[in-house]
């Protein structure tokens, strides 16, 4: 691969590297992330995997990354306000800097440790070592980006048998009024055998904020725990964003991932989930909307490494105005994982006849006596059952918003947390004109 | 011709057509309150595509004529202004819509006619109680009520849930398009017991049936044959008699 932009991100670590967290292995290590990234830049479109998502918008930039951040009081507290109510343990990060003024201490619950990152790396090295990534994953150049540049983020670490009872909330406010600002947070969380945790990010921006966030969450599920994770992306219109998680699977552990994708003007989610333990389990669920000019695109990558794995999948997608979804679900299935069952399904729903949608299962199947099954539709809100509601009475738009929510409504279903369930509702109808008639229904 | 005061719909010399092709050719009906109707007709004669061009769907155009509800333009209406104003279609094949609760769709929807009319909105513990009520009256389970509008209803239960609709938005005019198509005899039943009790002095109601049983359960005021696009005869509820010893042919032939 020929070495592709990189901006200004070079220059701007050398600009910054001193004030990032880590003892002098740790900024060895952040060099040869930069190094990696530097040897491809930012992906391009002749990159298969990039190939319906154009990264020209970073490459002309000139990143300024944040190392510190700065909110009046009124402002972050209309940025809680917008990110909806949460009375449990949250991390409130501005700008990607941990801000524990505006944070809920975490509760000490019996074998649950939330520390920020930056604290996290600078005494405890393994840590450090651990930023570049893990596995295949390593050598993905948004994710060598991250590495060079976290800043902050959270480490979390729940004991073995652990049942934390609240959910924790990480909740990233992009700041407006900084042009080209980039952050680069960083969460790692390890749950131990038999563990239960369930987490949610949440990303916004304040209004006309165009940063470019590129983040990278890593979990590690021990044998026997239980996962679950929610992103929730609803930056502002102008942002960039570039989500990574990366999961790790042991034996008969069981991790569930939801990515909500509705804000940002161009959106990429990269999941990557291992299944490297017997019986491991994993459910991604993917709900994301784009309208106006908006780009969505999500790949998700899924390997059977090990017999009776399992793994399924549901996205949805919604495109409105000239929108532009991606999907893309590859699994694999490797020569040890036999019994695998692997079920994936990605629907779509175009609003407008300028919206588009390119979906794309890949299977690879390297072992005997599995079960793998995909299905992708592309349609549209159907006439009959628009004319039906409207000769009930309902206006055109909102009868088209209701059908629209009757189409998200399983993946909604799926949402086990009812506040978020509740908030992801509230901010579906609030992209449909004539959704307010109907919102009591959704 | 009726007394324009009291005419409720009037329909006048209307012609209509589906992807280019003339259905309607100059249809007159006049229908006042109080009153019911019975359109029948063999196939292919137009009944469906008057039910539809009456509920305003987009496919079918009206090319010639005019139709007027309440003295007022219908066909300039869109079909929600239609239904607010009180026009109701009970639907030959009801739609199934997945995701869409039952009673959420038709509280939306009274509360739309509601808010046209100037009254009102109900609250959820209020249309509950509504539709409840109603619900009795076709004799529908409760727990259809939560199940999404029409997903994996039988033939019986979809043509019941129209007529539980037509209940609860008390329209002005109902136009029920073959509404006895796919039912038993029992079922037939109770949707007619539930559209007698919707009969009022002050509601028309639109019968479309290809078959005279329907009309033994709910008798009309008057029938009219529909055939080759226009009404070739109308008469009291003995012409469907007539035709049900007779056949369509004989006006066939009376009408050419």
């Amino acid at each position: 691969m020929s070495a592709g932009a990189t901006a200004n991100l070079l220059p701007e670590f050398e600009r910054i590297f001193a004030h990032l967290p880590g003892d002098a292995r740790v900024t060895e290590r952040r060099r040869a992330a930069l190094a990696r990234f530097a040897a491809s830049g930012f992906p391009s479109q002749r990159d298969e995997a990039w190939r319906y998502t154009s990264t020209a918008g970073l490459a002309r930039r000139q990143h300024n990354v944040a190392i510190d951040a700065r909110i009046s009081p009124d402002r972050a507290r209309l940025a809680l306000a917008a990110a909806g109510p949460w009375d449990g343990p949250q991390c409130v990060f501005i700008d990607g800097i941990h801000r524990p003024e505006l944070s809920a201490a975490a509760v000490a619950a019996a074998g649950l440790q939330m520390r920020p990152f930056a604290a996290a790396v600078a005494d405890d090295s393994r840590i450090g070592e651990r930023i570049a990534g893990w596995g295949a994953e390593e050598f993905a150049p948004m994710i060598a980006l991250n590495a060079a540049f976290a800043a902050d983020g959270v480490v979390i670490d729940v004991a073995d048998g652990a049942e934390p009872a609240d959910p924790l909330r990480l909740l990233f406010v992009m700041t407006a009024g900084v042009r080209d600002r980039a952050i680069f947070p960083r969460v790692i969380i390890r749950a131990g055998q038999h563990s239960r945790l369930v987490v949610v990010e949440q990303y916004l921006g304040e209004s006309g904020a165009d940063g470019f966030t590129n983040t990278v969450t890593q979990v590690h599920a021990g044998e026997g725990a239980r996962v679950v994770h929610y992103r929730l992306q609803d930056e502002s219109a102008k942002a960039y964003h570039v989500g990574n998680l990366i999961v790790n699977q042991e034996r008969a552990s069981e991790v569930i991932s939801h990515s909500l994708s509705f804000g940002a003007l161009m959106a990429r989610q990269d999941i990557h989930v291992m299944l490297r333990g017997v019986e491991s389990s994993a459910t991604l669920n993917g709900l994301y909307m784009a309208e106006g000019r908006q780009h969505v695109d999500h790949h998700t990558r899924i390997d059977h490494f090990e017999r009776s794995t399992r793994s399924e999948e549901y996205y949805k997608g919604i495109l409105g105005g000239h929108g532009r979804g991606v999907f893309n679900g590859k699994v694999v299935v490797h020569p040890n994982a036999i019994k695998t069952d692997a079920q994936q399904s990605n629907k779509n729903l175009l609003l407008s006849r300028d919206a588009e949608v390119d979906t794309k299962p890949e299977l690879e199947i390297y072992a005997d006596d599995v079960k793998c099954a995909h299905g992708a539709t592309v349609g549209q809100l159907d006439e009959d059952a628009l004319f039906y509601l409207r000769s009930r009475g309902l206006d055109e738009s909102a009868a088209r918003a209701l059908l629209t929510c009757a189409f998200a409504g399983d993946i909604l279903g799926r949402v086990g947390l009812a506040r978020v369930r509740k908030e992801l509702a509230a901010r579906i109808a609030g992209r449909l004109p004539g959704a307010a008639e109907i919102l009591e229904v959704v | 011709m009726s007394n324009g005061e009291t005419t409720m719909l009037s329909v006048r010399n209307l012609h209509a057509a589906v992807e280019g092709k003339p259905i309607l050719k100059g249809l007159n009906l006049e229908v006042k309150p109080g009153e019911v109707h019975a359109i029948m007709g063999p196939n292919g004669s137009g009944k469906s595509t008057l039910a539809h061009v009456l509920s305003g769907r987009e496919a079918f155009v009206v090319t010639e004529g005019s139709v007027l509800f309440e003295g007022r333009d219908l066909l300039g209406m869109s079909p929600e202004e239609r239904a607010r104003e009180g026009v109701f279609l009970a639907f030959q094949y009801p739609v199934e819509i997945p995701g869409v609760n039952n009673v959420y769709m038709l509280k939306a929807a009274l509360n739309a006619i509601r808010r046209h009319r100037g009254e009102p909105e109900l609250d959820a513990v209020d249309f509950l109680k509504l539709i409840k009520e109603k619900a009795k009256l076709v004799q529908m389970d409760e727990r259809f009520l939560s199940r999404a509008v029409n997903e994996g209803f039988s033939g019986g239960e979809k043509k019941r849930n129209e007529i539980l609709q037509m209940a609860v938005l008390e329209p002005k005019l109902a136009l029920l398009d073959e509404t006895d198509s796919g039912l038993d005899i029992d079922a037939l039943r109770v949707v007619a017991h539930g559209v007698n009790q919707l009969r009022r002095s002050d509601r028309a109601i639109v019968m479309i049936t290809h078959y005279q049983r329907l009309l033994e359960y709910i008798v009309p005021d008057f029938v009219h044959v529909l055939a080759g696009g226009r009404i070739v005869k109308s008469g009291g509820r003995d012409l469907a008699v007539t035709l049900e010893e007779r056949g369509y042919d004989w006006l066939k032939d009376e009408a050419a």
